[in-house]
């Protein structure tokens, strides 16, 4: 065997490279061409994103985005023409349909209710499962094992197996439809996730970084500020996206606990079609939106994401 | 600096105890090791010493006071980790100057004693660097820096040259002690290295199971090693020993091994009959044709200016250690002379050295020490 064709055992053939490289392909793409069908189509006027055969090229309009942030009533053409001239884009694309704009839609407040609760459970999440997961993985606790596992078995069931008894316990709390009821729900779920996986991330870090600290002649907390902290971002980032996804896509809960003031995103979308026709674009446009702020964060933190999911299957 | 006074110290974590009835006292000023294997229980006596485990009974005196129950913090000691706990977020200067912090001293007097301390160890080049980037002897040094900067009551190192590559830690073991005599701190320092321990120690502690097997200098616990654990962990090939049985008389100066007479140490106590060993330093094993006591050759390392012989004997393969020169092939027949002065007595069954002629120098000693 020459040095040239030196080959580890353990190392991927060219062969399966290819196949794997291909299967990857495929599977990327079968994933993207949703999304980029729903992005397409958030620039296609209605008439466009009804069309038979589907319309690969068009004409790109921000009809869907003018109809997603305003409502509009159905007025008749004498009224319009008495009308001065349109004062922007919208104004003018909603006449041509015979309708005027109304006033502005819920869109907006609906997706800063999503940034609110999704945000705001994920802080509480990432921030008690911080702390417990120290606790964990530093103290002797009682029943250490024990505990992990009920916190772990929270998320054994679908979390619309107790959907019931939490409605009616959030109409007697009065958490109903409020941003303070979604935050301690979405929290309650994700904490768990949080719990263990940060307790992953702080078993990694030595302990000796803190007793250094405390030697030092600094408290445990702060030797925990200090030094733990500091090492346990990577791991904290990485929760943080997993708990973000979560409430920023959570349909089911939402759509039972929120329909007014508190109401988040995805169960507002869907009610966009109904709204004067079946308007594709307006509910394609809203998708893409509500898909931005995740896709920054993620690809913001991807490293971290990459390590939160392969985290524990390469030891150090 | 301050005297380490360690009293009836013992630690258990459930049914396991690891530490019982520790006694010894570090001077002002010295460097301590405690040897032992893993497991032996030198680094939960550091750790007890340190506050980083609150110890199950007895009591730990810093410079007079009880610090016992005290807190790590509250203790003002320094401790170097093995794996250096260099804090990987800061750079040098930031993790030297960290206990400081804590002080709550001001900024300026700070960055002038991180210099200092920097300078004192040659490393003031790289005090703005980031620690991930430097060298196992580099971070060291850094480790050393944070725990001298504070100028604290003693120094607790818990096999802080252990991660190192054998070059370095040589280097390393000659800066410690220099280090060492430069500044006189009180030294805790925990290996399970002999030679570490023999080439920096004032005074060693031989830990094994939990207990303080001998304590004393290097030169006395090879020399007089007080059980048959210390004369087998100390020494590269460690002591051999030799059965032989029968009792031992006050004032008797030979011994047979396996029909060979021996001269040995004069025995200063009675011995009721009991299974006996003859412990023997491969230094002191020299080849003679005219000896009784015989044995094969059983294979030979050859290490320059000596070479280890192993010799199969009636009661199995002792080593010793001989000229390089000497020529010798496996299987030769060779006879052995033992230097009788330096040799030690075992009981087998505690272990324990027999007292004989080569402790009564230690003995008058230990008398005065109180």
């Amino acid at each position: 065997m020459s040095l040239t064709t030196a080959h580890s055992v353990v190392a991927p053939s060219a062969n399966s490279k290819r196949i794997a490289g291909a299967i990857i392909i495929a599977y990327a793409l079968i994933s993207i061409v949703p999304l980029l069908w729903i992005f397409a189509t958030s620039f296609k006027t209605p008439p466009d994103s009804i069309a038979y055969p589907p319309k690969l090229l068009f004409q790109p309009s921000l009809e869907g985005y003018c109809n997603l942030f305003t409502t509009r009533t159905r007025q008749t053409p004498e009224y319009i023409n008495s009308l001065g001239p349109a004062t922007d884009f919208c104004d003018e694309t909603t006449r041509k349909r015979n309708m005027v704009i109304a006033g502005p839609s819920n869109f907006l407040p609906r997706f800063v209710n999503s940034l609110i609760i999704a945000f705001g459970s994920t802080f509480c999440a990432v921030f008690l499962g911080t702390l417990s997961a120290y606790g964990f993985s530093r103290f002797k606790v009682p029943l250490a094992d024990d505990l992990l596992f009920f916190i772990l078995s929270t998320r054994m069931m679908p979390p619309i197996a107790v959907a019931i008894p939490i409605y009616l316990m959030y109409r007697e709390l009065g958490l109903s439809d409020t941003a303070l009821g979604m935050i301690l729900l979405y929290t309650a779920v994700n904490v768990s996730l949080a719990v263990w996986l940060l307790k992953g991330f702080i078993d990694e870090i030595p302990r000796e970084y803190e007793e250094a600290a405390m030697i030092d002649g600094y408290t445990r907390l702060q030797a925990f500020w200090r030094t733990v902290l500091p090492q346990a971002t990577t791991g904290i980032a990485a929760t943080a996206i997993f708990c973000l996804i979560f409430a920023w896509n959570e349909y089911a809960f939402a759509a039972l606990l929120t329909s007014g003031t508190a109401q988040t995103a995805p169960p507002f979308i869907p009610t966009i079609i109904g709204e004067g026709g079946q308007d594709w674009p307006a509910v394609a446009a809203g998708t893409t939106i509500f898909l931005v702020p995740i896709l920054v964060f993620t690809i913001l933190l991807r490293k971290q994401l990459l390590r939160g999911i392969t985290f524990g299957a390469v030891r150090k | 600096m301050a005297e380490i006074r360690v009293q009836h110290l013992r630690k258990a974590f459930g049914d396991f105890v690891a530490v019982q009835d520790s006694n010894f006292v570090v001077e002002d000023g010295e460097f301590f090791v405690m040897l032992g294997p893993s497991g032996c229980g030198k680094t939960t006596t550091l750790r007890m010493i340190a506050g980083l485990e609150l110890p199950t009974g007895g009591q730990i005196l810093l410079g007079g006071d009880d610090v016992t129950m005290l807190r790590a913090r509250e203790r003002d000691i320094a401790f170097v980790f093995q794996l250096f706990a260099l804090y990987p977020h800061m750079n040098v200067r930031k993790n030297i100057g960290f206990p400081l912090l804590a002080q709550g001293m001001p900024s300026a007097e700070i960055r002038q004693r991180v210099e200092e301390t920097a300078k004192l160890l040659r490393i003031d080049h790289l005090l703005n660097k980031s620690v991930s980037g430097l060298a196992g002897g580099d971070r060291q040094r850094v480790a050393l820096g944070r725990a001298i900067v504070r100028r604290p009551k003693c120094f607790l190192m818990d096999e802080p040259l252990g991660t190192l590559d054998t070059e370095f830690r040589d280097l390393m073991v000659h800066e410690l002690r220099e280090l060492h005599n430069r500044i006189h701190a009180t030294t805790v320092y925990v290996t399970h290295d002999q030679m570490e321990a023999m080439s920096m120690a004032d005074k060693i502690a031989v830990m094994n199971h939990g207990v303080i097997e001998q304590f004393g200098t290097p030169r006395e616990i090879y020399d007089r090693p007080a059980t048959m654990f210390v004369a087998d962990f100390i020494g590269s090939p460690p002591m051999n020993f030799l059965g032989f049985g029968g009792g031992l008389a006050k004032g008797a100066k030979e011994i047979t091994v396996q029909g060979a007479k021996v001269a040995v140490p004069e025995v200063r106590d009675d011995i009721a009959p009991a299974d006996m060993a003859l412990g023997i330093r491969p230094e002191h094993i020299r080849f003679d044709d005219n000896s009784k006591l015989r044995g094969a050759i059983y294979g030979t390392e050859y290490l320059g200016t000596t070479q280890i012989v192993a010799v199969e004997t009636a009661d199995g393969i002792i080593k010793a250690r001989v000229p390089a020169e000497i020529r010798l092939s496996t299987g030769d027949q060779v006879g052995l002379t033992l230097s009788s002065a330096r040799l030690s007595l075992f009981e087998k069954g505690s272990g324990r050295a027999v007292r004989t002629a080569i402790h009564d120098a230690a003995s008058e000693r230990r008398a005065q020490h109180g």
